[in-house]
């Protein structure tokens, strides 16, 4: 079996992040990057697939040279080759969408993971453009997934519930946190992924359908009030729910 | 110029987060000079369709069969295409539930169009449309402006109000050809009267302050007395206490409820992220300094174990 994993790299989410003093991006400067933790869950899921089916893993990412780390992070993981699309372009994500198909189109892969979402931007988009772009079903936020003979049978957290979804072969899916414990890179893999050789093609830019004006900060919030210590601040804190924040009756 | 608006029909009900769509897309339509429409795909929608009129909708695309029962997304793929097309949209908005993130950006692929997701504010200037995303899970947020149309917009659900505001309402049946290569076979609902945390007004999140499993059960019952979501940190839901389902935060839901109490929770950056849109934020906790209390507008210092069942007998008075 044929496997693809499309990875990014993100920073820690329990980084403090800044705007740049142009406030048109983030100050990237000082922070610790990490493989997008859905993308943790998506290479664990291929990582699993291939080693009970004789498959080969391919890990894709797309972007500036620094994407490289996240191929070798997923290389690291277990993945046997990896793929650099080099592109330089806007921040768009049918533009990288784009990229990630036509570079992926012809290598006959059957299943393509990705993380239901990228931690930086919190898009969840490329996983179903690149599925919508290849013609193939997506299954997108899967925490339970079976792979049977020409088709995956996958379940979702959805508002209020879960569905059971069945697609057809090849198929996308997107990883939700829960479908599987992702495995720590071992030291031989560690030292496999700082030799393994990964292959380069260059990526079309395409063009932004938007363009950033600004970036800006939460409103912070107003300074809110100790009410009191323990049990005995119960009773007071209820009368201001009640009477001032109003939001209980 | 025209809107075209995506509702979502899920378990037999219009989501609520449709009629939010539907109340931008009226604001949009008016900004940009055109018709706002709307397009669904279900069972039974004569049911919904006066909901689908009286927040905006000039022509209400519908595709109408019992095999629709459930979600096939070739489907409702395609009926928005299609409506898009006749409607000659040139903005898309649908509402970024579970189905929206995935339905979104396959709309936008079909429709060569740019896609902002996840939207907490929209508007036109000049033929342009201007929109607010939060990012890093709303440690800061992105305003974007188009450059193009058509473009498609996901709106996040619980962040903008719904509005009754009257279109025509002539509704307009498509015939749609697709092939179904995913389906849902099957759905199954939460528990009894659950409330999901992504979708609730009211959440009660606890974390590691509860010291033992067992013991959300305190969260549970302050919960049911709200009528109140649970909801539930990292840590908890790693050392596998709770549910994913349940976390609140930058690895779990964003939530912007009307009241969030945090119980024993500290406030990690990353927890903070997902919940400080809340309109009213309460903190207990036994660290008089934790980053928590920061956030929140009204703090009690002290052990969670003693103060929950305390609080809950006063709500219950």
């Amino acid at each position: 079996m044929n496997i693809a994993v499309l990875v990014k790299l993100v920073p820690d989410t329990a980084a403090m992040i800044r705007l740049n003093a142009e406030k048109s991006g983030i100050e990237t400067r000082d922070l610790n990057w990490v493989l997008n933790p859905y993308d943790e869950y998506a290479a664990e899921e291929a990582l699993a697939l291939a080693e009970k089916n004789c498959g080969e893993v391919t890990a894709v990412a797309c972007g500036t040279e620094n994407m490289v780390d996240a191929l070798r992070k997923t290389i690291a993981m277990g993945a046997n080759n990896a793929m650099l699309i080099k592109r330089d372009g806007p921040y768009d994500q049918l533009a990288t969408a784009k990229a990630f198909a036509n570079a992926i189109k012809d290598r006959g892969f059957d299943m393509i993971f990705t993380g239901y979402k990228s931690t930086d931007d919190d898009s969840t988009a490329i996983g179903p453009m690149v599925a919508t772009l290849l013609g193939l079903p997506c299954v997108a936020e899967v925490n339970k997934l079976d792979v049977g003979d020409g088709t995956v049978t996958a379940e979702r957290n959805i508002e209020g519930g879960v569905e059971v979804i069945e697609a057809t072969m090849p198929c996308m899916i997107t990883a939700q946190k829960g479908l599987n414990e992702p495995r720590y890179p071992k030291l031989k893999g560690i030292m496999m992924a700082k030799k393994k050789v990964i292959e380069e093609i260059d990526g079309e830019i395409g063009t932004a359908q938007a363009t950033t004006t600004v970036m800006s900060y939460q409103a912070e919030r107003p300074a809110g009030k100790i009410v009191g210590e323990g049990v005995e601040a119960v009773g007071e804190l209820v009368r201001l729910l009640r009477e001032e924040a109003k939001v209980i009756e | 110029m025209s809107v075209l608006v995506y509702c979502e029909v899920s378990g037999g009900s219009l989501k609520k987060a449709s009629l939010e769509a539907l109340t931008e897309g009226k604001k949009l339509a008016g900004a940009l000079g055109g018709s706002m429409n709307a397009v669904v795909v279900g069972s039974g929608l004569d049911a919904h369709l006066d909901a689908i009129k009286n927040h905006g909708a000039d022509k209400i695309f519908t595709v109408d069969a019992a095999d629709h029962d459930n979600y096939i997304p070739e489907a409702h793929l395609t009926a928005v295409v299609d409506a898009a097309s006749q409607a000659s949209a040139t903005v898309c908005l649908i509402p970024a539930t579970v189905r929206g993130h995935e339905l979104a950006p396959r709309v936008a692929v079909k429709l060569d169009a740019g896609l902002i997701e996840d939207v907490t504010g929209l508007g036109a200037e000049g033929g342009t449309v201007v929109s607010t995303r939060p990012e890093y899970a709303g440690k800061v947020y992105r305003t974007l402006k188009s450059n193009a149309l058509p473009m498609v917009v996901s709106t996040r659900p619980n962040n903008f109000d719904a509005v009754a505001d009257p279109g025509a309402g002539e509704q307009v049946d498509l015939t749609i050809d697709y092939t179904a290569k995913a389906k849902v076979v099957e759905t199954r609902k939460a528990g009894g009267e659950k409330i999901d945390v992504a979708e609730a007004d009211r959440i009660v999140g606890g974390g590691r302050g509860l010291k033992e499993p067992e013991n959300f059960k305190l969260i549970e019952d302050l919960a049911d007395t709200l009528g109140a979501a649970v909801g539930a940190s990292r840590p908890v839901v790693d050392s596998g206490w709770r549910p994913h389902s349940e976390q609140v935060g930058q690895t779990g839901k964003v939530v912007a409820p009307t009241l969030y109490i945090a119980v024993g929770i500290s406030g990690a950056i990353q927890h903070l992220a997902g919940m400080t849109t809340s309109k009213t934020i309460v903190a207990i906790n036994k660290d008089a300094d934790a980053p928590i209390f920061k956030v929140a507008d009204y703090g009690v210092v002290g052990d969670a174990l003693e103060i929950l069942p305390a609080l809950n007998a006063e709500l219950k008075k």
